[in-house]
């Protein structure tokens, strides 16, 4: 039998290519879907981070989202509603070495998913998980999810919603999740940023995607990642790095006793240094959790990636313990564990 | 005092039964009195009788815990109907275990526990001791509570510790009773108290002056031989149905060279199987305790795919919540299995009993035209067998197979015959090889209908296999009409070509006569004891017990041509009896049924089975 203690995904040995992960079926979403940009960015990523194109699993829920892994070249499974994050857990404990990514929605994940999108979280399985959250159910044709904002007029709340919706990022680190990133759907080159990150990261990275659903909910990430106003709305964090948005990088968050606060550098006799540099990978996830919660119109929306806190993963923790029981237990094998404790001959 | 010899008479089976207070160590107690008579060579099955709840208030009915045993010089079936030797260790382990008593039966009390509350608290309004309510039994009332405290008064022991060793008096009363050697029992204490050595010489001494004063006393007028069982040559050990089932999937797992995955959420009565998986990590299982039944299964499927031998254990309203990933398991073929311990229903039901209430659940309970394989097992020892069957069924067909056992078997204990891991049968999974050019999802082995296991990672084998239909062969997503009744059919034909695979259906006694008896699953035992009494007795009545379910075995139809009537005896109110009708439309079936959480009674079977002959 394999063992897979204290191995990693293993290296190709050759440069791979677009070409290598493209799916010979046709892509059924609708024309202008955010899930072509983040398809287009998988595709992108995957070629470069550099395993072996066998050992990558794409693993998938329902939704709109859960139909990418027909369209990528990977081993994959198309599962049930909510349930990718469970059945991601048993492939990447079945083998550790293989790079397990999650396809998934806002209605998949957290709302019939909402409990096992938590407990993967919890266990911090080293799987990644890209959160396509479109504030709609788009496959069952517009009806309100979990992230629905209040008050929204859909299908099912024709007189708006009376939801109070989660945020993704506070979800994640209510569940003490280590790596935490949001992205939007049309910032090619932000996706693939975070995808390289989710995949270097160990334990389970979420990515939060502001992806646009063009049918039943168009737009509705606009009034952040809209181009006329995202200069305002959206702060964009690198490790490091000070905090700062705005035209002229001229506005960045600071903290004013226990808040957080948008300053405008050069008035009140704020300068540069005032500004909170970034650390994604403290494991304190205080600020971390602040900067997820923040939204327009008071504060900007933080995108990139927010929290990458190092901690054991189950996969590996897992790994350890088969390793110590097979290094100490004098049961090798069935045979000794049939003629283990009280036995006797007749 | 003076010490008799007494006369010994022997039996050739006695059931004898531990009850006491929750916390008055029954299961302890009538675990030693069990593995006595395993060594001396006697065959026995043992139940607890333990109540749902955790702790529940001292000296009430609802916290009596006990623990039965049937042992015997030839081969033991059941755990036994109704009991020889009661030991009572409190008014409420009576008040609620008295019925199970043979008339005439030795009751063994600690009188000391009869205090006015303690009687009051069992619902007695007279304590049993004073009035004619133990009249037509062989009581031994002694104060063991007393004589125990006694024997420690020299050792300075303090009043509690002496309190909690009463039952180590009572069972060398017992051993006394039974002609049993204290030796097996002192080395016991020297290796489970091996840090605690005033425990060793408290045991020893009041397990000594039990048997010291049993040798003492008028009340008893013989002692009882039971002699050594003649049975197969061979190594044997002590086995709980779920300790069975557990080792079974362990034993398929290496035989297949497939490691094994559990993904599983704790629910009575199955958490034991979970629970002894979780300490074979030096086997290479890997064990998962998930967040709900859902992601138990689902983490499962995950594992499956990725080359496990994946297994989910869980009972009845567990199995429930698992319908819908068994849906996909199926569409996926993948392999799987799923074992029930069947528990009473609806919905949480009775949890600790046990019931066969699952059948249909388990045959039909999914969306969807959804055939998975189903066996039951029969005893707690062959739950190691079924479980590997099971396992080796879904393996090399690629299909989820659902294994059912029970509370009674889960719970259980019967004695096994040790197997050797050469001697089983061999498990061949069929494996995809690597850059195989012809590899499709859905190509398929002619004789199995079984398609390939390309797991991930393999080389040259990438695909994607999903919830959503998929075109035949080549399994890309579809919708084509025609396909889907293609599929549909394939599905339904792969589980039914399994028949090729499993034994023909054996019949106890004549292939004809007046009477067939059909049972399955956990009941066997009891239905078993009953036919043969009645053949002992000259009557044409035969048994075909099934342990395959779907399919089942090919001379099926053959089976039932040969009598004029058909009996199907099982614990719910006809499943089996229904699907059989299903099948094999005749008009001579009849049925008996019972769903109370209980087993069958060998004479509740026998009275019917009676009835049934002389009916015209």
């Amino acid at each position: 039998m394999q063992d897979f203690a204290n191995m990693t995904v293993e290296r190709s040995n050759v440069q791979l290519t677009k070409a290598d992960f493209e799916s010979d079926q046709m892509v059924k979403w609708c024309p202008g879907c955010g899930a072509h940009a983040i398809l287009a960015a998988v595709e992108r990523v995957f070629p470069k981070i550099g395993y072996r194109k066998e050992n990558f699993c794409m693993i998938s829920g329902i939704g709109c989202s859960s139909r990418f892994p027909y369209y990528v070249n990977t081993y994959g499974i198309h599962g049930i509603h909510g349930r990718a994050a469970a059945i991601s857990t048993g492939v990447k404990l079945a083998n550790p070495r293989l790079s397990v990514w999650m396809a998934t929605g806002d209605g998949d994940s957290l709302a019939i998913g909402g409990n096992h999108f938590i407990h993967v979280i919890r266990r911090n399985v080293d799987i990644n998980i890209l959160l396509f959250n479109n504030q709609i159910y788009g496959l069952t044709k517009g009806q309100y999810s979990p992230t629905t904002p209040m008050g929204k007029v859909t299908k099912t709340s024709p007189q708006g919603t009376i939801e109070h919706p989660f945020t993704v990022g506070e979800l994640v680190m209510g569940a003490q999740g280590t790596f935490f990133a949001r992205v939007p759907d049309n910032n090619i080159g932000m996706m693939t940023d975070a995808m390289f990150e989710a995949a270097k990261h160990d334990g389970t990275s979420i990515m939060e995607i502001m992806q646009n659903c063009i049918i039943f909910a168009d737009k509705a990430h606009n009034d952040v990642i809209g181009k006329e106003v995202k200069d305002d709305t959206m702060l964009v964090v690198k490790n490091g790095q000070p905090m700062v948005f705005g035209k002229n990088s001229d506005k960045g968050l600071i903290l004013r006793d226990t808040r957080l606060e948008v300053a405008e550098i050069g008035k009140n006799g704020i300068t540069l240094d005032d500004i909170l540099i970034h650390d994604a990978y403290n494991q304190d996830p205080g600020i971390h959790l602040m900067l997820a919660k923040l939204a327009p119109p008071l504060f900007p929306m933080v995108f990139g990636v927010i929290r990458a806190a190092m901690f054991p993963t189950y996969d590996d923790l897992l790994e350890e313990q088969l390793k110590y029981a097979k290094e100490t237990s004098a049961i090798k094998n069935v045979d000794d564990l049939l003629n283990s404790g009280d036995t006797w001959e007749i | 005092m003076t010490k008799k010899k007494r006369p010994v008479i022997e039996r050739e089976s006695v059931v004898v039964k531990f009850v006491g207070d929750s916390g008055d160590g029954m299961q302890l107690t009538g675990g030693m009195f069990s593995d006595v008579a395993a060594l001396v060579g006697n065959d026995l099955a043992t139940f607890p009788d333990f109540p749902a709840e955790i702790r529940a208030p001292q000296n009430t009915v609802a916290g009596v815990s006990g623990f039965q045993m049937h042992m015997g010089s030839s081969k033991i079936y059941t755990t036994g109907d109704l009991v020889d030797v009661l030991v009572a260790m409190n008014p409420a382990s009576l008040k609620a275990n008295l019925k199970w008593a043979k008339k005439g039966a030795t009751i063994l009390l600690d009188t000391d526990a009869f205090d006015e509350k303690s009687v009051e608290k069992a619902g007695y309004k007279v304590s049993p001791l004073d009035d004619d309510t133990l009249e037509t039994y062989h009581a031994i009332k002694s104060p063991m509570t007393m004589l125990t405290k006694e024997s420690l008064k020299d050792m300075g022991v303090d009043n509690k510790t002496a309190e909690r060793s009463k039952n180590m008096f009572a069972l060398g009363i017992l051993f006394y009773i039974f002609n049993r050697d204290l030796k097996p029992s002192f080395k016991y204490f020297e290796t489970k108290f091996k840090k605690k050595p005033e425990l060793v010489e408290i045991n020893k001494v009041v397990l000594q002056q039990g048997y010291n004063y049993a040798e003492t006393i008028e009340a008893l007028e013989s002692v009882i031989q039971v002699s050594p069982a003649h049975m197969e040559k061979g190594r044997y050990r002590n086995i709980t149905g779920n300790v069975a089932t557990a080792w079974g999937l362990l034993a398929a797992a290496e035989k297949s060279g497939r490691p094994l995955f559990l993904g599983s959420y704790p629910i009575t009565p199955a958490t034991e199987i979970l629970m002894e998986l979780s300490k074979h990590k030096s086997l290479g299982a890997k064990v998962f305790q998930a967040e709900d039944e859902i992601a138990g299964i689902c983490s499962s499927i995950g594992a499956s795919f990725t080359g496990s031998l994946a297994c989910t254990t869980t009972s009845g309203p567990g199995l429930s919540l698992k319908s819908e990933a068994i849906g996909l398991a199926v569409i996926t073929e993948l392999p799987l299995v799923i074992v029930n311990v069947q528990r009473g229903g609806p919905s949480t039901g009775l949890p600790t009993k046990s019931e066969q209430s699952d059948l249909y659940q388990a045959l039909f309970g999914r969306n969807g035209e959804c055939p998975v394989i189903v066996v039951a097992a029969s005893t707690a020892e062959n739950c190691f067998y079924f479980a590997y069957m099971a396992a080796k069924l879904s393996l090399e067909h690629m299909t989820p197979t659902i294994l059912l056992t029970d509370g009674y078997l889960g719970f259980g204990s019967t004695l096994f015959r040790i197997p050797k891991m050469k001697d089983m049968p061999a498990i061949n999974p069929p494996m995809a090889e690597a850059n195989d050019p012809d590899y499709k999802p859905y190509r398929r082995n002619p004789e199995t209908l079984a398609r390939q296991w390309a797991i991930p990672g393999t080389e040259g084998l990438r695909h994607r296999i999903g919830g959503l239909e998929k075109e035949n062969i080549i399994g890309t997503v579809s919708t084509d009409p025609m396909n889907h009744q293609i599929m549909t059919d394939l599905r339904a034909a792969k589980v039914e070509k399994v028949a090729d695979f499993i034994p023909e259906q054996e019949i106890e006694g004549a292939p004809e006569g007046d009477l067939l008896v059909i049972s399955w699953g956990g009941t066997y035992g009891s239905v078993h004891s009953a036919v043969k009494q009645m053949q002992n007795e000259g009557k044409s009545v035969s048994l075909a017990h099934f342990n395959y379910i779907m399919p089942l075995p090919k001379n099926t139809g053959k089976v039932l041509q040969g009598f004029k009537k058909i009996v199907v005896c099982e614990l719910n109110s006809g499943q089996f009896v229904n699907y059989l009708k299903m099948k094999f439309p005749m008009p001579n079936f009849h049925q008996f049924n019972k769903v109370q959480g209980l087993p069958f009674m060998i004479n509740e079977l026998t009275d019917r089975f009676n009835q049934l002959l002389e009916e015209k």
